[in-house]
């Protein structure tokens, strides 16, 4: 077996116990922290496919940020065990659906020769120099700019909207402002006054 | 070298690069050990004279002892893990803590050719490897299962994350005008143009055209490794040690590994992306890895500095100024930089 068959079969096969113990797993917190472990073998899939920046990415933005701040929420969580079974009858015909779809979906992606997948050319060798984030970049800015830019003002958008639902000015909470703290004179605090002397 | 290298090549046959590439790696993580241990040792030493005191000077002369005397105690201390902890992720904490900062090592280059992963995706490496660091911390202030862990927890993914907003955004700078993600070539960058060419290299190297920015780097270089002043993560007067608190031994001698190897990370880093790395400052001194030591110290001197000077933020303070001020400034300053690379005043062509 060639090397990166090899590598291939390790980072498929603990991604694939990855993703099963996110959703096995009684505690909220192993879930997230073996969701960051599938992010992190997809990440080294993507590497061997010869897509650094895609890879580096997800790690990078899936890791180091979002899973950091789903880590923040849930860790603050107050986990009963007892009550997480709760509805789950009521759930299921959701959840079937949902994973009916992605079977079926994933059925299409992996019986990819049956419906003449083969006839795409294969993708040409990468030549001597060639920079993935490079090209990735010039796609991205001249074919695909209005589609790129048009998922920026989503984000854009969902940002501001997400602010706007959770911001609420609290009545009565006190706050200092530094540049008012700052700007305090020597005149606004002391107050010399001459006085006598007095005697007991 | 390659001629001296071949019987040794030979004797292990197909098993040889992988071989070689250990030999590296020891190569920079020895050196690595040694220099985190000194650091702890000058960090006393410089604090000490800063403050009029003499700092450790008992074990060995000069107590120059003193780091190998700390590391014999950590490592025979017992490593004592609480009942109520969480344990399996009680121990991966402090490892998760110190492999990301001995990972980024891979990409930095130490002299022209001189690197362990000449990758073109460099920058972003080093980018995605120090966002991981958060994650020690994280899990071990959970599992840890006690007040003060915890919070230090809550206050270090909230730092962690706001400061490399900043520090992603000084980095674009420097990647815009090197157009490469590979620190070698922004190093070979750095060492062309106007000034360089006339002899005075140190005014072509990026902190002069990129000044706020590397302030900006500096400053979020400090807030990300949690040190003094914005060490409120392990705050002592307010939580104790944070996420520190249970630790014991040798556990918690790889957080404080990993603190100190994250110190020179961000130091040489600094030193590759805005002090022009190898490059010798003026044109009739050779380039070489001594310029890159010498830069590297002087930077792990102004966090030594930094710690000796200001007075812990407080956590609102830090927020503050990393949503309100940085944040602005470095996305504005994007900008600038954006226009005069497609301006005719443009200094990099």
């Amino acid at each position: 077996m060639e090397f990166k068959t090899f590598v291939f079969y390790l980072l498929a096969t603990v991604m694939v116990f990855a993703a099963l113990r996110v959703v096995t797993v009684r505690n909220p917190v192993h879930a997230a922290l073996f969701l960051v472990l599938t992010f992190f073998n997809a990440a080294g899939i993507w590497l061997l496919l010869q897509a650094e920046f895609l890879a580096i990415v997800l790690v990078m933005v899936y890791v180091g940020a979002v899973m950091v701040l789903f880590l923040f929420v849930v860790m603050m969580l107050d986990i009963n065990i007892d009550r997480l079974r709760e509805g789950f009858w009521s759930y299921l015909p959701v959840g079937a659906v949902v994973g009916v779809i992605m079977l079926a979906e994933m059925v299409l992606v992996l019986s990819g020769p049956y419906f003449g997948l083969d006839a795409m050319p294969e993708p040409p060798a990468a030549q001597a120099g060639y920079s993935n984030t490079r090209e990735l970049g010039r796609v991205l800015y001249t074919e695909y700019v209005y589609p790129f830019e048009l998922a920026s003002l989503v984000l854009l958008v969902a940002m501001v909207a997400a602010v706007a639902l959770t911001l609420r000015k609290r009545t009565g909470s006190r706050h200092l402002d530094p540049a008012q703290q700052i700007a305090v004179k020597r005149a606004d605090r002391i107050a010399l006054v001459s006085m006598p002397a007095e005697k007991e | 070298m390659e001629a001296l290298l071949e019987p040794i090549a030979s004797l292990f046959g197909a098993a040889w690069p992988a071989v070689w590439t250990l030999a590296k790696i020891v190569a920079i993580i020895a050196p690595l050990m040694i220099a985190v241990a000194y650091l702890t040792y000058f960090e006393r030493k410089i604090i000490g004279y800063m403050q009029v005191r003499i700092g450790p000077n008992r074990v060995g002369p000069l107590g120059l002892l003193q780091p190998i005397a700390d590391g014999v105690k950590l490592l025979l201390k017992e490593v004592l893990v609480p009942s109520a902890t969480s344990k399996g992720l009680f121990i991966l904490g402090p490892i998760l803590a110190i492999a990301p900062s001995l990972a980024a090592w891979a990409v930095v280059p130490f002299w022209d050719g001189g690197v362990l992963a000449d990758v073109d995706a460099g920058l972003l490496f080093i980018l995605a490897i120090t966002s991981l660091e958060v994650y020690g911390v994280i899990i071990a202030g959970w599992a840890s299962n006690s007040k003060y862990p915890f919070l230090g927890t809550m206050r270090a993914a909230a730092q962690m994350v706001s400061y490399e907003l900043a520090m992603g955004f000084a980095l674009i700078c420097v990647l815009m005008i090197s157009a490469s993600l590979n620190l070698s070539e922004i190093v070979r960058v750095q060492g062309q143009g106007q000034f360089a060419d006339m002899g005075l290299g140190f005014l072509s190297w990026n902190w002069l055209p990129l000044f706020p920015m590397f302030v900006v780097y500096l400053i979020s270089g400090i807030a990300e490794t949690n040190r003094a002043p914005f060490d409120v993560v392990e705050g002592e007067s307010e939580i104790v040690a944070g996420h520190m608190v249970e630790y014991s031994g040798m556990t918690f001698a790889l957080f404080f590994l990993a603190e100190y190897a994250n110190m020179w990370l961000v130091s040489i880093l600094t030193a590759i992306l805005f002090l022009g790395g190898w490059l010798s400052p003026v044109g009739f001194l050779p380039d070489g890895f001594h310029w890159l030591a010498i830069k590297t110290s002087m930077v792990v001197l102004m966090f030594l500095w930094a710690r000796a000077t200001f007075p812990r933020f407080r956590y609102d303070h830090i927020m503050r100024l990393g949503w309100k001020v940085f944040l602005p400034v470095t996305l504005f300053w994007v900008l600038v930089v954006a226009v005069w690379i497609m301006s005719p005043l443009s200094i990099w062509n």
